[in-house]
């Protein structure tokens, strides 16, 4: 028999006496969804302590330690929409917006600049690598990426979306605008930023290969990776999350292509942000993986 | 070292802060409040010998800028724990305090003699004596219900008007930001960047709007638990 109570306010909420042991949470939680329809289960928190940790869907009722009456309390985590939609959304963005900009779309710049070209090469050359960039991400997410939740917080849509599209804009203004400035010393250092910016998007997205390899379809395993014949791969000899290294590599990379302010800002909040995400990934490794690797740092190899 | 066995109901609330017993938090807690003090004591005094309020901020700049950028160890005391202050709301006021003096009074002399200014030096002024006061009575576990009450109520009144005197004061600069476009980096240049003060400004002004409310529902729900003893339930994460 299963009861589940208000975390907060204690409330019975709902009693479920027909409850096999073999049960998963999730199958609780689909139960629960028929009582209370307005909570279906992505947005449901189940756990054995109202202010513990959140029990993980796959959880055996008869493994925790409850007695014949399992009493659990139950969160609402507000509205929630999938990891797909929000990445596919925010990825969307950045890639329709600086086009507008590359095109110079009437109201954006001066009228008599109004769907003019820009005289220097390497503005073009920007536009592609940009749009390749989020053009990868959109396919990564259709194709390759294997998510361990399906769902997140309706807020985060606008907040990442704010952060995309707004860094996006900005950037494209200045790259796009009439009185550009080319790179200080030319082509030399064009063709080195290219050279960066492509060995990076190739080396991020060997490493999202290689973690999709870790994980078979529809499960949610987590397994350390290790290097595989691809040398773009062997970064995991020093760091947790190669994928985050490459990805402010590409950045960097696009900032000395373009000398722009604003793409170096956008790379040290980028990479700010995801040195936080690779060090909890890191930390998550420690706990779980007694063996792992101790020559490996987060996301800067030796550093940090 | 083995794996420990994990305790189950990881607590999710921070520690609550408590006001620290030690001498640091003390000497700290009433030099602030003297500070303040000295500062309100001088803006009195040239207010009776000049019957103006015209170069008031002239003769006490030195001492504001002086008190207002050591605030920045504000910040620190918070984060290390000695002031019971969240630290984003202690890191808001102290970013729009320096703010109001270095960037905007000190760089822009016309506005200096506006009347908005003496409004938000002395909504700080008695805010500032009045929550350090609080502090340091609680800290000697000896508090006159006064000062909790003027700690809880002064700010109704003064929240509005300290606001209010810096967006006058921030208005009135207006003019004088936009025609000699201070602080200002225009188009084309090496680093392909630009920054107009004066909408910079404009921003600042707007982003009050959303800010402001936040900050004074925050005291007023701290006012109702304080003094009126009652239960809110906060949002959660």
């Amino acid at each position: 028999m299963v009861e589940i109570l208000d975390a907060k306010t204690r409330e019975k909420l709902c009693f479920l006496d027909k409850v096999e042991p073999q049960a998963t949470i999730a199958e609780i939680k689909n139960l629960f969804t028929k009582t209370h329809p307005q909570w279906y289960p992505a947005r449901q928190s189940l756990r054995l302590d109202p202010k513990g940790k959140s029990l993980k869907d796959e959880d055996v009722l008869q493994k925790l330690p409850v007695g014949t009456t399992a009493t659990l309390y139950f969160r609402d985590l507000g509205a929630q929409i999938s990891w797909v939609t929000v990445f596919l959304t925010e990825y969307a963005g950045p890639l329709f917006i600086y086009l507008l900009f590359y095109f110079r779309v009437p109201f954006i710049y001066g009228h008599k600049y109004d769907f003019t070209s820009s005289r220097h090469s390497v503005v073009h050359l920007a536009c592609i690598c940009h749009s390749f960039h989020y053009v990868k991400r959109l396919l990564e997410t259709l194709f390759v990426h294997r998510f361990s939740h399906g769902t997140m917080p309706l807020r985060n849509i606008f907040k990442n979306c704010t952060y995309y599209w707004g860094f996006a804009a900005w950037m494209a203004y200045y790259i796009n605008h009439p009185l550009y400035t080319p790179p200080t010393y030319g082509a030399q250092q064009v063709k080195l930023a290219l050279a960066i910016f492509v060995i990076c998007q190739l080396g991020n997205f060997s490493i999202h290969m290689a973690l999709r390899d870790l994980r078979p379809a529809g499960s949610k395993t987590r397994k350390i990776p290790y290097p595989t014949k691809n040398p773009f791969t062997w970064l995991f000899l020093l760091v947790s999350c190669p994928n985050y290294t490459y990805e402010v590599g590409s950045w960097i990379g696009f900032a000395i292509m373009t000398q722009c302010l604003p793409v170096a800002l956008f790379s040290l909040v980028g990479f700010t942000q995801m040195t936080i995400w690779a060090k909890g990934k890191h930390r998550s490794y420690l706990k779980e993986f007694r063996d792992y690797p101790p020559l490996r740092m987060p996301i800067v190899p030796f550093l940090l | 070292m083995g794996l420990r066995w994990e305790n189950r109901t990881t607590c999710l609330h921070p520690p609550r802060k408590r006001f620290p017993k030690g001498r640091a938090g003390q000497g700290h807690v009433q030099s602030r409040c003297s500070r303040w003090l000295v500062l309100a004591i001088a803006m009195v005094r040239f207010y009776m010998e000049k019957g103006t309020h015209r170069g008031l901020y002239k003769s006490i700049q030195k001492t504001l800028k002086f008190f207002q950028t050591f605030a920045l160890l504000e910040i620190v005391h918070c984060l290390i724990g000695i002031v019971p202050t969240s630290v984003l709301v202690t890191g808001v006021q102290v970013s729009s305090r320096i703010f109001m003096v270095w960037l905007v009074t000190h760089s822009i002399k016309p506005v200096q003699n506006e009347e908005s200014v003496v409004l938000f030096l002395v909504s700080w002024t008695v805010t500032e004596i009045t929550r350090y006061s609080f502090y340091t009575f609680s800290l000697l576990d000896h508090l006159p219900y006064f000062i909790k009450w003027a700690r809880y109520n002064f700010f109704i009144i003064l929240y509005p008007v300290g606001v209010a005197g810096e967006l006058l004061t921030i208005y009135a600069a207006l003019p004088y930001v936009k025609k000699t476009g201070m602080f200002s980096i225009r188009l084309p240049n090496k680093y392909n960047v630009s920054f107009d003060y004066y909408y910079f400004l404009l921003i600042t002004m707007a982003s009050y709007i959303p800010l402001f409310p936040q900050l004074y529902f925050h005291m007023l729900r701290q006012r109702r638990k304080v003094l009126h003893g009652e239960v809110i339930v906060e949002k959660d994460d």
